[in-house]
Order: C-alpha cells, then sequence, then structure tokens
C-alpha cells in the first residue's frame, strides 16, 4: 500500500511538474530546445517511474508505531523552531536546547539530556568558533 | 614516464606542513566516522564539506582532507563489523561474516591486523591504479562532444539504479526527482527563471550542500530516533577481548592471495559507474569464497574471509577516484558528494581538470599515498583508541551529528531558509530511505542536472534540433547501449541474483558509500 501511495504522489507531482514547466517565460532569444524541454522529460521519467511503482509495488516496509511517528513529527518541529531562533537567541543557548531534546528523545534521561544539550552547544562553539574561527549564530549576548 | 613526474610535482604539493597536517586530521577524522555504525563515508563527508568550505581552505587541501576522511573511513568501517558485529558502514557489512566469528574466538586483534593490512594493500593498489588509469581515460574523454557527455550522463544514472537499487523503478525515479530539483532557479542559457514560483530563495537554485546534508546527515537522525530502545552498538563494545594485534606470520601468509584477489575485483567494481565500494567488497568476498572456501571454514572466522572484503572495499574507494577525475561522473555515493565539493570550490573535474588543474590532481594523488601509509600506522598500532570511541552511546552523538549539520549549513549561507530546506530534505530522505528508494540518484541528479541539460541543449544547438544527433557517433551508440543494458540487465537476470541481502533494519539505516 506505501508503495501505491509513493507511485500516486509521484504521478501527481509529475504532472504538477510538467504543469510548472508549460508556466516557464520563454525569452526571445532561444537555444532549439529552450528551456523547458528537459524539465519535461524529466517529469515524465518520474510519472512512469510512478506508475510502474503503482503496478507493481514492493513488500510493505516497517513502519514505525504511530507513537515514535509522533516523536519523530516533534524532532522536526524542535529543529524547525531551532532554525527560527538561532539569529534570534543565538547559537549556544538555541543548540543546548535542541540536542539536549534530540538526546532526550534518543533515550538520555532528562538530566544527562540537559547536560548533553550544554556539553554540545559549549562544545561545538568552543572548536569551531573559538578555534576554528568560523561565524556561528550572535545572540543578544554575543554568541 | 610523464607520469612519474607528474606524480613528483605531486608530492612536492602535498608535502607542505598544512596538508599533511590535513591529511592526518582527515585520517584520524575518517577512521572514526567510519568505525562509528551510522556515520560513514557518505554522510560524514557530507557534513565535513560545509565546513571546510566556510574555513576558507583552497581547493587542493580541502580535497587532501576530505579524501582522507574518505579513506579514512573504509579502513574504519571494519572495526565495529569485526567487534560488534555491527558494520560501521554498508562495504563492511561483508566483514562481518567473518571478522565477527574470529573476533568470538579471541581472535578480534588478529582479525583487525590482518583487515588493516587488507585495506592497506587494496589501497595503495588501487591509487597506484588510478595513478595509470585515470590519463588514459581522460584520452578517450578529450574525444567526447557534448551528445556523448549527455549519453555519459545517462549511462551513470542507468547502471546507478541497476546495480545499487533492488527496484529499477524506484532508482530512476530517485534520478528523477533528484534531476527535479536541479531545474529549479534561473535558467543558465536563457536567463528565465524556472520553478521558483516568485520565491526569491529559489531564484540560486537549491544548493546541493542543502540536498546531501539533509538527505544523508538529518534523515540518519530520524531513524535514529525511530529505532530507539533496540539493541545497540555501545552496550556490548565493552565485552570483546581484542586479544594480540599482531597476526602470526604463517596467518598472513594465507591471505596475501586473498588480498590480491580482493584489490583486483574491488578496482574494477570501483571503477564501474555505479558499482561503489559495497559492491566490491561484496564481489570479493563471494570470489574468494568460490575460491579458497575448501574445508567450509568461512563464515566460521576464516581470515581469507576477512581479507578479501577489505581489501576489495578499500580498492573500489581508489577505483570510484578514476571516473569522478577524469570524466566528471561519480561512481559511487561518497564520489558523489566529493563531486559537490569540487564543483562549490568553482573546479569541473573530467579531462580539462588534469590539463587546466594538475596540481589539484596530482596533490590529491600524492596525499593519498601519504594519507594510506598514515592509516596503516594509525589502524595496527593504535586500533585500541578508536575501540573507545565505539563506546559513545548514540543518544550523545546524534544530537552532536544534527547540530554539525546545521552550522555547516548556516556557515555557508547564513540564512534560515536553507535551514528549512536542509530540514524538509532530512524528513524526505527518511520517508525515501523507508521505502527503499536509494538515495544516491537523488544525489546525483541534483549535482548533475544542470550540466546534463546544458550537453543536451549544446548538443541540440549544434545539430539545429535535430534528436537524432544524439546517436550520430560510435561512440554515443556504445553508451548508450551500455546504458540500455545496465538498467535492463537486473529486470531479466532477476531480483534474487542481486547482491544485497534482503532487507531488514539493519540494512535500511546504514549509510551508502
Amino acid at each position: 500500500m506505501s508503495d501505491r501511495i509513493l507511485g500516486g504522489i509521484c504521478v501527481a507531482l509529475a504532472a504538477f511538474y510538467i504543469w510548472g514547466a508549460t508556466q516557464i517565460q520563454l525569452s526571445f532569444i532561444s537555444d532549439p530546445v529552450g528551456p523547458r524541454t528537459f524539465p519535461i522529460i524529466i517529469a515524465v521519467l518520474v510519472g512512469l517511474s510512478g506508475l510502474a511503482i503503482m503496478l507493481r509495488p514492493d513488500p510493505e516496509p516497517e513502519w514505525p508505531a504511530m507513537g515514535r511517528f509522533l516523536e519523530i513529527a516533534a524532532a522536526v518541529v524542535v529543529l524547525v523552531a531551532y532554525a527560527q531562533v538561532l539569529p534570534e537567541l543565538g547559537f549556544v543557548i538555541s543548540t543546548a536546547f535542541a540536542a539536549g531534546f534530540l538526546s532526550w528523545r534518543l533515550g538520555a534521561g532528562p538530566i544527562q539530556a540537559t547536560i548533553a544539550g550544554i556539553l554540545i552547544a559549549v562544545g561545538i562553539y568552543v572548536v569551531f568558533h573559538l578555534i576554528l574561527g568560523l561565524s556561528l549564530a550572535r545572540g543578544p549576548f554575543g554568541f | 614516464m610523464d607520469v612519474f613526474s607528474s606524480l613528483g610535482d605531486g608530492f612536492l604539493i602535498a608535502f607542505t606542513l598544512q596538508n599533511l597536517g590535513l591529511a592526518l586530521v582527515g585520517c584520524f577524522l575518517g577512521t572514526i566516522i567510519g568505525a562509528l555504525p551510522g556515520l560513514g563515508p557518505s554522510n560524514g563527508v557530507a557534513i565535513l564539506i560545509p565546513l571546510a568550505f566556510t574555513l576558507g581552505l583552497p581547493a587542493t587541501p580541502a580535497l587532501i582532507l576530505l579524501t582522507s576522511v574518505y579513506y579514512g573511513a573504509m579502513y574504519g568501517g571494519r572495526i565495529s563489523s569485526i567487534l560488534l558485529n555491527i558494520p560501521g558502514d554498508e562495504p563492511a557489512m561483508m566483514t562481518t561474516l567473518d571478522g565477527f566469528p574470529m573476533a568470538k574466538k579471541g581472535q578480534a586483534g588478529e582479525a583487525l591486523a590482518i583487515s588493516g593490512i587488507a585495506s592497506f594493500v587494496g589501497s595503495f593498489f588501487a591509487t597506484w591504479g588510478l595513478v595509470f588509469l585515470a590519463p588514459q581515460l581522460v584520452k578517450v574523454a578529450l574525444l567526447f562532444g557534448p551528445g556523448e557527455y549527455f549519453a555519459l550522463f545517462a549511462l551513470a544514472f542507468a547502471t546507478l539504479g541497476g546495480m545499487a537499487s533492488r527496484n529499477q523503478a524506484k532508482a530512476a525515479l530517485a534520478a528523477g526527482l533528484g534531476l527535479g530539483i536541479a531545474m529549479i532557479g534561473v535558467d543558465g542559457q536563457t536567463g528565465v527563471p524556472r520553478f521558483a514560483f516568485g520565491e526569491v530563495h529559489l531564484y540560486d537554485g537549491i544548493d546541493f550542500l542543502v540536498a546531501i546534508v539533509g538527505l544523508f546527515a538529518l534523515s540518519e537522525v530520524f531513524l535514529f530516533i525511530e529505532r530507539r530502545g533496540t539493541p545497540e552498538a555501545s552496550d556490548a563494545a565493552g565485552k570483546v577481548k581484542i586479544g594480540r594485534i599482531t597476526p602470526p606470520a604463517a596467518m598472513l601468509n594465507r591471505t596475501w592471495w586473498a588480498m590480491a584477489r580482493g584489490t583486483v575485483v574491488g578496482f574494477v567494481a570501483g571503477v564501474l559507474p555505479g558499482a561503489g565500494a559495497s559492491l566490491g567488497s561484496f564481489m570479493a568476498y563471494a570470489l574468494e569464497k568460490k575460491v579458497s572456501d575448501k574445508d567450509g571454514t568461512f563464515g566460521k572466522g576464516d581470515p581469507r574471509g576477512v581479507a578479501a572484503p577489505e581489501a576489495g572495499n578499500n580498492a573500489s574507494a581508489g577505483g570510484a577516484l578514476v571516473p569522478m577525475l577524469a570524466l566528471g561522473v561519480p561512481g559511487s555515493g561518497t564520489t558523489a558528494v566529493l563531486l559537490a565539493m569540487l564543483l562549490a570550490l568553482n573546479i569541473t573535474p573530467g579531462p580539462l581538470l588534469f590539463t587546466k588543474n594538475p596540481d589539484v590532481v596530482w596533490g590529491l594523488i600524492a596525499a593519498l599515498f601519504i594519507g594510506n601509509v598514515m592509516l596503516l600506522l594509525m589502524n595496527i598500532p593504535l586500533v585500541g583508541l578508536f575501540v573507545r570511541v565505539l563506546l559513545v552511546p548514540t543518544k550523545y552523538l546524534m544530537p552532536a551529528v544534527a547540530m554539525i549539520s546545521f552550522v555547516g549549513i548556516y556557515g555557508i549561507s547564513g540564512s534560515t531558509f536553507d535551514l528549512m530546506v536542509m530540514i524538509l530534505f532530512g524528513v524526505v530522505g527518511w520517508a525515501l530511505r523507508k521505502l527503499d528508494v536509494p538515495l544516491v540518484p537523488v544525489i546525483l541528479g541534483v549535482l548533475l542536472g544542470n550540466q546534463m541539460e546544458v550537453n543536451l541543449r549544446r548538443e541540440m544547438t549544434i545539430a539545429n534540433g535535430e534528436w537524432l544527433a544524439l546517436f550520430d557517433s560510435w561512440l554515443s551508440i556504445g553508451l548508450w547501449t551500455f546504458a540500455i543494458v545496465g538498467f535492463l540487465l537486473p529486470i531479466v537476470i532477476g531480483r534474487r541474483a542481486r547482491f544485497r541481502p534482503a532487507r531488514s533494519t539493519a540494512t535500511e539505516g546504514i549509510d551508502p558509500d
């Protein structure tokens, strides 16, 4: 079933892509092929392979249980939030939170995870910023 | 011979303090990356590219650092295969078959030493193969016109799908997705934006480094969250005794032929587009078993069963550099990632690289020889150090990996938008892995898409829009024939003949080579 859904999504994606290709403006100078042709060839490839996957699906993969799905979703949300607050809060504070959360979800206890988060954030800051001179996001406190 | 004088020049370039230091750091990091389950050559190198880039390293030193990591990871993968029965990366999978039984018999030290020596033999001779074969391939490549290049790209995708995946349709889908992503952004020839939908950030296209780090490194983190609670490497690491690290001479003498055969097979597998190190070590093991397994000792801790696949996977690492440097078409996942770094540094690999930037090519090759010796020294006496690294539990390791990925990408562009795109790629990469869609063709598509289109359009401009011009030379007809055969043959032979073991949670999470 998963493969049939994947195939269906890919056929839809291919259709959308072809529509997108027809929306590309043509400029007055152009080569014989133009900017639309190759994207359309690709979309046909995607569509055909999507059809093939739909018609001959592989055995069902082992999807995680609902709880694990939600945990992965939560991790994604935390990482998205991390990307958003990084320029506001600065590197060390936001990284400590994100790394601590991931470490907790990967099986560390709450206290261990907090310590791990802080150590990872400070460690990366020291190695990459202080030693290697990489520019990291600066927050209100300069780190 | 001029090959030797070029190589001599290369050694002059490589023998600077900075380059030697970078090779040492690269070898050390690489061995750790290879040894840790969950981090393998392609995602290890992927994380380090943005860092090398933002540190402002010039092309040659950056390439030396990252190929040292690549070679080092090939060495390191065997450590956890032997000690824990968990391959540190995919090419090391075959090493578990005889390596772990040896460790259980109390011969872990011997197994580590023999596999270390086999790794050295494999990569040393493969680097010589690279020295002699790459310039020959360059001569052929200079005959290529745009039409032939287009066919060559098609060949790379077709064989990658043919050999590296269980399902042709999924491999084709993966290639299509990658090519489709590459089309986003302003069209280089007419200057019109494509698939940007008015979003200014998309006018530059999707940075392939963002795609690579997301697909390879971040998706790994999600897989680990999903699989938390299953028995982990860290629980077992303390239990294995290493024993003596120098193997008895008699044992070494029995394995020379296994190493020699493994090297040849692995090198050939590496040079073929799309095969990569996993196939190299598989074929080396299969051949050795056929030739030497007279008493049925394979699979029960035969040293030859450790030597052959290790020589094989390291030889194919060297072999895979041949098409990457000479043609600009990578032969495996990790060389695709290395190609990404060259492109990020504005160096286009291919035949012109050898004439325009000989210092890059020969400096790199010389550094590979030096790195090899360093790796041998590091991996025999100091192997205990790396064993201790295996004790780092994934619950602390993977958050650090994720955060370092963010640091690298943020360092390049400083833009939140790129971080969001990277997270998206991480989620998509996780889903594609679960669905058994290979990721390497996606990366290859993102990397090569624009060049493929440029070559197609150039050929059409030359031929005035006559599509049959794609097949007008014997060279291109040959390439197309190989492409079609390479794609269709696995379907005809049937899925049973494929080299990969049946899918399991142990293989889906492993890093592609």
